[in-house]
């Protein structure tokens, strides 16, 4: 910034300029990780957290296979398949929740 | 409320219809007259907030105002610059959440967000807009994401049927955590309002002890308050998280 060295009351130009373009969506800002403290970090809204996402997998895994198994008369193998591999997607759920955060973009 | 030594903490849930015969006749249910309430409340916030129009703003329009950018910010901070699309529908998908938990609050009145067919239909309504959100950008390159680039091939067998489940239970997680919050906080009133009562009953001495779960239900009162805000903030977070997914795809 060359330019700037007489202006010394306008340094921050570049800087309001840059903010002011991301802002109107002309540059596209490096996306930031979107894991804004939802649900609250207390260990209460964390295990709550866990807790409704191992369950909802299993939900859907269980849903799924019961499904298949009414339309397939192959009464119980989907819905052991199933609820394994809803267990998974819990785990995978979660681990996408508290895992190590690689960053989004 | 509370019968003789009873308590019917699930009561206050079931459903009957409002607005007389002509609502019982088209099943027209007090969760949907406050649905239709907190939906008049938000437009009349808005209306009567901006309506001033002043450079400084009053209360009521710095509360509109606020509401405005506050999730006009989110949808940019979350999707970025594309998330101004979407703004509309996080704006009233946020408050008919936070309304509904808001009126929900108030004594007489009835938490439509405490039944998991509307939350469900609330995240089933999201779930389908970001997957033609996805479809729409990205076409089939969008089914990619069930599979993540770099895993062994060997192991697409056990990876895409996890993800697809994983992405199937994202409306299931989204509505199980606001009806469970919503019911869990009124179940809750309802169990220590009937100890006020049943204490009451006992004499003197129950009529002072009584004084414990009232402070109970006080203090219980500014936590739900704090649920209610916090629930819709999460319910429209993830949904921004989840189009911003569907935006950028990984």
């Amino acid at each position: 910034m060359t330019e700037n060295k007489g202006h010394d009351s306008l340094p921050s130009f570049e800087d309001r300029l840059r903010a002011a373009r991301t802002k109107q969506g002309m540059d596209t800002p490096p996306t930031q990780a979107a894991s804004a403290g939802m649900g609250g970090n207390s260990a209460m809204g964390i295990g709550l957290r866990v807790g409704v996402e191992l369950v909802s997998a299993m939900i859907v895994g269980v849903g799924i296979g019961w499904f298949l198994d009414r339309w397939l008369h192959t009464s119980p193998l989907m819905l052991i398949l199933f609820v394994l591999l809803g267990g998974g997607a819990g785990v995978a759920n979660v681990w996408r929740l508290m895992g190590p955060k690689k960053p989004l973009g | 409320m509370a019968a003789e030594h009873t308590i019917d903490a699930l009561g206050q849930f079931r459903l009957s219809p409002a607005l007389g015969p002509l609502g019982a006749s088209v099943n027209f249910s007090q969760s949907n007259l406050m649905m239709l309430i907190s939906g008049a409340a938000i437009l009349w916030l808005l209306w009567a907030g901006m309506r001033p129009r002043a450079i400084v703003p009053g209360r009521l329009q710095a509360l509109a105002e606020i509401a405005y950018t506050g999730i006009h910010s989110m949808c940019t901070d979350q999707i970025g610059h594309e998330g101004k699309r979407f703004f509309p529908f996080i704006f009233t998908l946020f408050f008919f959440v936070l309304f509904g938990n808001l009126f929900g609050l108030l004594p007489f009145s009835f938490t439509y967000t405490s039944h998991i067919a509307v939350t469900f239909g609330l995240a089933l309504m999201v779930i389908v807009l970001v997957t033609v959100v996805a479809l729409r950008i990205h076409g089939l390159h969008f089914f990619s994401y069930f599979f993540p680039a770099g895993a062994p091939k060997l192991l697409a067998p056990l990876i895409i049927p996890v993800e697809i489940i994983s992405y199937l239970s994202r409306p299931v997680s989204l509505s199980i955590r606001l009806f469970a919050n919503m019911v869990a906080g009124h179940v809750m009133f309802e169990v220590f309002a009937s100890f006020i009562v049943m204490l009451a009953g006992i004499g003197t001495i129950g009529v002072i002890a009584a004084i414990g779960p009232l402070a109970l239900n006080v203090a219980l009162m500014g936590f739900e308050l704090l649920v209610a805000f916090l629930q819709a903030y999460v319910f429209a977070i993830l949904t921004c998280i989840y189009l911003h997914d569907a935006v950028h795809l990984h």
